[in-house]
């Protein structure tokens, strides 16, 4: 491990790396506190500029900066203006804005940046203890078993991201893996529903979807809806960034409680950073003495602490899967997969042997981002927050430029730029029909390689007997359908326990 | 019928025919080598057309229902009226627009175009500022794509090079 950490070393402190960490924590936070981008949308924007630095460790030290950036951005938009950018970041608010309310904007600053940082610092301690000895099992694994993992890895997104719909979220996912059979498969590189169209041999660019998806459909929003990105808060001075020992002492448990708990939620997937802050808070909540009970939702120190030290460690903690196996655990993951993937490295088991610098390097500039979030944004922030004001005329033709010139550069296409709005649209459709889009992206983004290891193993055994004949096969594809099964029975076991107890009234 | 069902229709269309692709003409194309294969690029769309069909129909048919507390959603369809729509929809034509001019008007004139239009649209008036904040802009992000990133963009329209 300390080997590797010296090629971490090297790698991640060579000046062009420092200087992409800096920048892509700079860029970050300032998309990210605009109200309705999160990380996705900004990843998003980010990543033809990556692929064209051309070095895999360089594009992903800077999309890893631009992810940490943009969830900080997100907590400042939460904690000043009510308006969490990401869902992540709407348990911060919770606390974070009653006590900006207060007059005590800067100090719940403060605690957001302190509790982010050890939130992110612990968790990739974590995960550079956890992700090599992930790695070492996942070498056992043959294509029958990833396969297995992958259909896992996408019930539980499917799971977990539906909140009770359970139907619609496998839906998407299906979809999603639907679109990826568009195109020349891997498989004979025979053409696929392509209707014969030259611009669709290749099938849908990873990029325009991304940007379809997330991007779009947030600035048709912030157009729809022009209360949504309504600095009315942001007029207020930002003073008195100090906090108090008291309250130092009384988050200090907090911190290293929730940055535990939520680097073990982000390694599940599906998971992700929105359910470890929500679980961290109400934790936390249960947990506290009585009369600070009572403060929780008024501004309570604690209850700030722990959603933002919970969704760094979550966003650490989504890397594992990211790392180890090269299965994303979440929306965000899955677009560093997609780059990944464009910069010609494959993240999986072998990455760690193949090319170590850039695992190490990534780790490394983990704790680097998460520095410099502290060192340069907690001072700037009170600057930083101007972005706010900049009026929504301005700032909505430049987002819809940059998701046009994302879909563009990457493919130097006019005809993607369509197939962008097209899609973009029915994305927009599909929001307000309250369809979850994540597991769509993760779909698509899965579908090559789960169709290519599937093909492999039905190779492999001359057909499907691959399942039985292995056990983890097996048993992973059995948790994949308990998961899918599980949510749906035990909604219908509490409604029909619903319906024998009598409402006391 | 609510409008995830009406969503749900539409899915579902959309795999049947995508599900009679993949089980009735793709194979036609197949070389008899590769037949003997146990897996044919059918194999894998067979079994999503299904799986899509079927989770389609569940929404559609209503047997998974909402949860019982239902969340105040993020945006509303049902107050389409009160929203802004127009401009939106002005702004997904302006978008249109751009990529069909990209190419042969050059990337400075669309752009500059693109942007004050689409502010204009939302209500800007204030075109001391903001015109050269645009042209500002758009030469920096052309400079910057061009030089820094080397991709080509075409700057001035096809007639001048």
């Amino acid at each position: 491990m300390l080997e590797g950490i010296l090629i971490g070393l090297t790698t991640a402190l060579s000046l062009t790396n420092i200087l992409m960490v800096i920048g892509g924590c700079l860029i970050g936070t300032f998309i990210g506190m605009l109200p309705g981008l999160g990380p996705m949308s900004i990843i998003a924007i980010m990543i033809p500029v990556a692929i064209s630095i051309g070095d895999p460790s360089t594009a992903l030290i800077l999309l890893a900066g631009v992810y940490y950036g943009a969830i900080f951005g997100g907590s400042t938009s939460s904690i000043l203006l009510n308006a969490p950018g990401v869902a992540g970041t709407v348990a911060t608010s919770f606390d974070g804005y009653p006590m900006a309310r207060a007059g005590k904007a800067g100090k719940a600053l403060t605690i957001a940046a302190i509790a982010s940082f050890a939130g992110g610092t612990i968790g990739a301690i974590l995960l550079m203890i956890f992700a090599p000895m992930l790695s070492n099992v996942a070498l056992l694994f043959h294509s029958a078993e990833y396969f297995a993992l992958m259909v896992v890895g996408l019930s539980a997104i499917a799971a977990f991201a539906g909140t009770g719909q359970v139907g619609k979220a496998i839906l998407m996912t299906v979809l999603g893996l639907m679109m990826a059979t568009v195109g020349e498969g891997a498989l004979y590189n025979l053409p696929r529903f392509t209707f014969g169209l030259l611009d669709l041999q290749s099938g849908f660019s990873f990029i325009t979807l991304a940007m379809a998806m997330f991007a779009l459909p947030e600035a048709l929003f912030l157009v729809m809806n022009p209360a949504r990105s309504d600095p009315a808060g942001a007029s207020g001075k930002i003073t008195d960034l100090r906090i108090t020992r008291a309250e130092a002492r009384a988050i200090a448990p907090v911190i290293g409680r929730q940055s535990l708990q939520g680097f073990f939620i982000g390694v599940l997937p599906g998971a992700g950073a929105t359910i470890a802050s929500f679980l961290g808070y109400a934790v936390e909540r249960n947990i506290a003495p009585k009369h600070e009970q009572a403060e929780f939702g008024h501004g309570s120190v604690k209850g700030l602490a722990a959603p933002e030290a919970a969704n760094n460690a979550a966003c650490t903690g989504s890397f594992v899967p990211l790392l180890t196996l090269g299965i994303p655990g979440s929306g965000t993951t899955a677009i560093l997969l997609g780059a990944l993937i464009a910069l010609n490295v494959s993240p999986g088991p072998r990455l760690m042997i193949d090319s170590p610098e850039i695992f190490w390097a990534v780790i490394i500039s983990m704790y680097i981002g998460n520095l410099v979030l502290l060192i340069l944004n907690l001072p700037l922030i009170p600057y930083i927050a101007k972005i706010l004001a900049i009026p929504r005329t301005f700032l909505i033709p430049f987002i819809l430029f940059f998701t046009l010139m994302g879909a563009y550069i990457g493919q130097n296409n006019a005809t993607e730029l369509l197939i962008l709005v097209g899609m973009g649209v029915a994305a927009t459709v599909l929001r307000f029909a309250d369809y979850p889009l994540a597991p769509l992206l993760i779909g698509f983004i899965l579908g090559r390689m789960l169709e290519d290891n599937f093909a492999r193993s039905m190779q492999l055994y001359d057909g499907i007997s691959f399942v039985i004949e292995r056990p983890m096969t097996m048993g992973l594809l059995v948790i994949a359908l308990l998961l899918m099964v599980l949510p749906s029975l035990r909604a219908r076991i509490a409604k029909a326990r619903a319906r024998g107890i009598a409402d006391g009234d | 019928m609510a409008l995830d069902r009406w969503i749900a229709l539409i899915i579902l269309g959309v795999s049947l025919i995508y599900g009679y692709t993949a089980w009735f003409t793709m194979d036609a194309s197949l070389p008899p080598f590769m037949q003997r294969n146990p897996i044919w690029p059918s194999t894998f769309p067979k079994v999503l057309s299904v799986m899509a069909t079927l989770a389609a129909l569940v929404i559609l048919l209503g047997f998974e229902k909402a949860p019982g507390r239902v969340k105040k959603p993020d945006m509303d369809y049902r107050r389409l009226g009160e929203y802004k729509v127009g401009q939106a929809i002005a702004l997904l034509c302006l978008m249109v627009a751009y990529a069909l001019l990209l190419r042969p008007a050059g990337f400075l004139i669309s752009t500059f175009g693109f942007l004050i239009i689409g502010a204009t649209l939302l209500g800007e008036r204030r075109f001391h500022i903001l015109i050269p904040v645009v042209a500002l802009a758009t030469g920096l992000i052309w400079y910057l794509v061009q030089e820094v990133l080397g991709i080509f963009l075409r700057p001035w329209p096809f007639f001048m090079g």
